[in-house]
């Protein structure tokens, strides 16, 4: 049975713990709400994007960029988005193990962040190159990345690239995802899962077929393919954002009511001890008392 | 009096969005005036001002590069930049100017020198359009 003692020192410690996760909870939601907002405040852009390129695309007629050609894929890249610190639950574990289907031999991967770096030397896959973001995530670190990946793809070097990220979905939930950035041939919307309302309503479906372009449409579409691309990459940055201190932010709240819950049990066990100890006493006492009476 | 759907979205935000008269582009190839039942059309716009006509009154934006999207009832424009010239305050654009500017002067790699130039641009711009407004021109 444990000493008093060994059981008080126990709980002081998981005090401690307690306040610290609570200290990175209240970091992680601050954080958290500023990359909310960031996220949901660039997806009318991304989307419009998508709106605008589809119905370009479709009425462009006989065009075609180097970003478009579909070729047979006999090597790939893959961008992995993970996040730099751990601490926020199963948030890489599940990116990981999407990024850890494609195949070793023919895929190429591109890191962002320090988990997804560990990951390939750990797993040993081949590294084109590896990439920082920042907490709140600058254009040029999307700029940076895109350069690469469609060097990669217009050289011939791979024949599609794909991305792996965490999308997010709400604060308690954040779901892995692999796109395809490379050929860009699906023009699907970046948050398909999660429509909100007034996107949908306030910007229409453009029916029209048949679009004039000025100057011309390779100038239009030239330059609106590799803008596209790199849109959709700062998208991906701050999609991971805020997943990643969503997540933290539950995991260290759910931390926080486990070392509560910890020390409530403690505190019981300690009190019952301590009871138990008190009623020997006087037991010891009284049978003292009682041997001196007689 | 048959009305246009003006969308203007930055990666910031969704800036504008209401049924106006007429709108001023400034487009690759100099003003594009866009009334309601317009040809479709698909064009890019280059940094400059972006006129709103609505409901009588005029709204002056400046706006950096981007993409617009015509259709007979809709305008949407994507643009890296817009802000409304009211809103615009000089003293702080001219020392984002500045800063952009010294900020070239270093050595950067090309990711940095793309971004700032964008800034740089951003900020001539709207020290531009501003100016031609309070000047009533």
């Amino acid at each position: 049975m444990p000493s008093t003692r060994d059981i008080r020192r126990r709980i002081k410690s998981v005090k401690n713990t307690a306040q610290i996760t609570k200290a990175m909870e209240k970091v992680a939601s601050a954080k958290m709400r500023k990359a909310q907002q960031a996220a949901l405040a660039g997806r009318p852009y991304v989307d419009l994007m998508n709106g605008m390129l589809a119905a370009a695309t479709a009425s462009a007629g006989e065009f075609t960029h180097p970003l478009m050609e579909q070729r047979p894929v006999k090597k790939r890249a893959v961008i992995v988005v993970s996040t730099d610190k751990g601490l926020c639950g199963s948030l890489n574990t599940n990116l990981l193990r999407e990024a850890g289907r494609f195949d070793a031999e023919s895929s190429l991967f591109l890191t962002a962040g320090r988990k997804s770096e560990q990951w390939t030397a750990r797993a040993k896959r081949t590294v084109a190159e590896r990439f920082t973001y920042r907490d709140n995530p600058k254009f040029s670190e999307a700029m940076a990345i895109c350069r690469k990946a469609c060097e990669l793809f217009t050289s011939g070097e791979v024949d599609q690239v794909d991305i792996v990220f965490t999308n997010f979905i709400s604060t308690l939930n954040q779901k892995p995802l692999v796109r395809q950035l490379l050929p860009i041939i699906e023009l699907k919307p970046l948050s398909a899962s999660v429509k909100d309302e007034e996107s949908t309503a306030s910007v229409p479906e453009s029916k029209v077929s048949e679009f004039q372009f000025e100057p011309t449409a390779t100038d239009v579409l030239g330059s609106l393919l590799p803008k596209y691309v790199n849109y959709q990459i700062y998208q991906v940055l701050l999609e991971a954002k805020a997943s990643e201190h969503s997540s933290r932010m539950v995991a260290m709240k759910n931390a926080t009511d486990n070392a509560k819950q910890l020390v409530k049990d403690l505190t019981l066990e300690y009190n019952k001890i301590r009871q138990a100890n008190i009623t020997k006493e006087l037991l010891e006492i009284t049978s003292a008392a009682m041997a001196m009476g007689n | 009096m048959a009305t246009l759907r003006l969308e203007i979205v930055t990666p910031e935000a969704r800036v504008f969005s209401a049924d106006v008269e007429n709108v001023t582009l400034p487009g690759v190839d100099g003003q594009l005036g866009i009334y309601p039942m317009h040809v479709p059309l698909m064009t890019q716009i280059s940094c400059g001002e972006l006129v709103i006509r609505q409901n009588g009154a005029t709204r002056h934006l400046a706006v950096g590069d981007g993409f617009v999207e015509i259709t007979g009832e809709r305008v949407a424009v994507l643009t890296e930049m817009a802000i409304d010239t009211d809103h615009i305050n000089e003293a702080e654009v001219e020392k984002a100017r500045k800063e952009a500017e010294e900020r070239l002067k270093k050595q950067l790699n090309d990711e940095e020198i793309a971004v700032t130039e964008a800034a740089l641009a951003h900020a001539i711009t709207q020290l531009e359009v501003k100016r031609r407004r309070s000047e009533g021109v």
